[in-house]
């Protein structure tokens, strides 16, 4: 087994073939003897991973299950197949949180993927370091701020008296209104502003911690590409559109791979600080729904079976539009 | 390279830095309304609001309240326990993970791996979690929010890539004098990987200060209340005013002092953060950079 075919393991880990010599008993023991103190070390690790992450994969059988709360965990509950499964896909909730997922990961792929890009590339355009060096370290600030903060300030960056209520009652005056006729909005009750605030709250917290990627991708080309095209008479215009965006076009693949290939995922954190029942129509996803059912309800088999339906989709989902990737362009996850 | 610049040039690096600068304000500005909002007086956050700018009738009523509110005192508390022993325990599990995943003539080691790269892909999910925690008997205790988390398999793999890196020859003239794999690792690996070390303390530790969906799910008992569950009450889900020791402040705008005492809160929970940012800042973006490099 050589050095490079297991720095790939990382991604290609089902599909490496390694090299074995026949290894006798006596070479297992003497391998045993060498590692006895690294093996010690992975004890810990070991048990970790057996309890934390391979249990709780055991786990999901409860999808299958009629378990519920009070039994014992790993005790056989009833079997009952694809009951939960045909109960969730049948009722009318389905739709709407498949189609709520959907519809907000579009929101995040249409402004929330694109904003770290176009960010790196401005940043790019940017010859006075310190000034670059500055606006970088501040666009990072938020992403280290916890999420509850976040989410508080969201809150009133938009409440009736935030500012953007207030920003909105001196455009209303300066259009030479009452100020008393002024009506301000209170989104969060209103379904229509749901998905913007989430978005866009996003998008102000993430977008220069996504832009290190880029940034970093945007070192690496070649500088004498520049200086030919330079030569050559390009201006910066015809240099971004024809060095800069093609050099990180790769990574750009990769990423957005991953972005459609999460269409259907959900996280739920950040929403079930940002939701309400009033904006439920809208916010309520597969994440949420998974939340409330299990946690809220305590309906644990109908909760495995969401999770687990919609981590066989977004699997799926991966792997389908990695082969449409690696069909059109070189570009491809493994 | 002399290259001229034409009028779009000069047109393109204007509106470039205008945006930038926009960008900056609109970054800082929630923050510093807080701050600024948090140390003036109700009056002027009743009269002023999101346009307050400058501090005006300087007042730490809010901070008072705030520090004598036993339930912000014991979720520092809570919060602390968990920075330190969860990070510590991360620490030891991703050293000593990446250590033996490092060892290029490690019998087994590519079934190691497999064992944690499975995990980066499938998961458990939120209820079989939540029912081991239970099962487990960790529920309501801190411990339920440090365990499930003990190591990433991410980290784990970014610092055995580093540790790939170290040349063999300075562990290998340890193991020539006779040292075992504890002492290469803490008198040789260890000192030789700081930059990457701090990286993870770090990330680790702000994850630790920041996180709160653990702690809202498997801790019902109060006293147990990490910081940003008691934020969460405060800041979203309503705490009520007379939760606060208000005394004599009571007969004024009561609305305005809650909005001045939420704002305090925030102060208080994320100035630590902060604090370290300028020095973690640059910490963090060198580890991404070496998580990126692998792939």
């Amino acid at each position: 087994m050589d050095q490079s075919s297991a720095e790939n393991q990382t991604l290609h880990t089902a599909s490496t073939i390694s090299y074995k010599k026949k290894f006798t008993f006596k070479e297992f023991k003497k391998g045993l003897y060498k590692g006895k103190y690294v093996y010690l070390m992975f004890l810990p690790v070991f048990v970790y991973y057996v309890i934390f992450c391979y249990l709780p994969m055991y786990g999901i059988v409860i999808a299958f299950q009629d378990f519920r709360p009070g039994m014992d965990f790993f005790e056989n509950a009833k079997w009952v197949g694809f009951m939960h499964f045909r109960n969730f896909l049948s009722s009318p909730i389905a739709l709407k949180v498949i189609k709520n997922t959907i519809m907000l990961n579009l929101w995040e792929l249409a402004f929330g993927f694109p904003a770290p890009i176009i960010l790196a590339l401005l940043l790019n355009e940017i010859r006075v370091s310190w000034f670059k060096r500055t606006v970088q370290t501040i666009s990072y600030l938020p992403h280290f701020v916890a999420l509850v903060v976040i989410i508080g300030i969201v809150k009133d960056v938009v409440s009736t008296e935030g500012l953007i209520n207030t920003l909105r009652l001196y455009i209303h005056q300066w259009m030479g209104n009452d100020p008393s006729t002024f009506k301000p909005i209170v989104f969060l009750n209103q379904p229509q502003y749901f998905r913007p605030i989430y978005v866009f709250s996003g998008i102000w917290q993430g977008v220069g911690w996504g832009s290190i990627l880029y940034i970093a991708n945007l070192a690496s080309i070649d500088p004498t590409l520049y200086e030919a095209a330079e030569i050559d008479g390009a201006g910066r215009f015809r240099k971004m559109f024809n060095i800069t965006i093609p050099g990180i076009m790769p990574t750009i693949t990769i990423m957005l791979i991953f972005a459609i290939g999460g269409l259907l995922s959900s996280g739920f954190e950040k929403l079930i600080l940002l939701y309400q029942p009033l904006t439920y129509e809208v916010a309520d996803t597969i994440g949420t729904y998974m939340y409330r059912v299990g946690l809220e309800e305590a309906k644990y088999s109908l909760s495995a079976a969401v999770s687990l339906f919609s981590t066989v989709i977004n699997f799926g989902l991966l792997v389908g539009v990695n082969k449409l990737a690696a069909k059109v362009s070189e570009n491809s996850l493994w | 390279m002399i290259y001229k610049r034409t009028i779009g040039d000069w047109i393109f690096d204007t509106l470039n830095y205008i945006f930038m600068v926009f960008l900056m304000l609109i970054t800082l500005y929630p923050f510093w309304n807080i701050f600024v909002s948090s140390i003036s007086s109700p009056a002027a956050i009743s009269a002023k609001g999101a346009m307050l700018v400058w501090p005006e009738g300087t007042n730490l009523d809010s901070y008072v309240l705030v520090f004598k509110n036993p339930m912000i005192l014991t979720g520092y508390r809570n919060t602390l326990f968990l920075v330190v022993v969860g990070t510590s325990i991360n620490m030891l599990m991703t050293v000593f993970g990446a250590y033996a995943l490092s060892r290029k003539w490690l019998m087994g080691r590519k079934y190691m791996m497999l064992l944690i790269t499975i995990t980066m892909f499938f998961g458990g999910g939120l209820i079989p979690s939540y029912l081991l925690v239970r099962k487990l008997g960790l529920y309501d205790t801190l411990w339920a929010v440090i365990l499930p988390g003990a190591v990433s398999s991410w980290n784990i793999i970014m610092m055995r890539t580093y540790f790939l890196g170290i040349p063999d020859s300075l562990e290998e003239s340890a193991l020539i004098d006779g040292a075992n794999d504890f002492q290469i690792l803490f008198k040789i690996t260890i000192p030789v990987s700081v930059p990457i070390m701090a990286v993870m303390v770090l990330f680790y530790a702000v994850g630790h200060w920041n996180a709160w969906f653990g702690a809202s799910i498997y801790i019902r008992n109060q006293d147990l209340f990490p910081l940003q569950l008691v934020l969460r009450r405060i800041l979203l889900t309503g705490a009520k005013l007379h939760e606060f020791d208000l005394g004599y402040l009571g007969g004024a705008d009561r609305q305005m002092i809650f909005k001045g005492l939420k704002y305090a809160t925030v102060v208080v929970a994320t100035v630590p953060i902060l604090m370290v940012y300028p020095f973690i800042q640059k910490y963090f973006v060198k580890g991404i950079m070496i998580g990126s490099l692998k792939g």
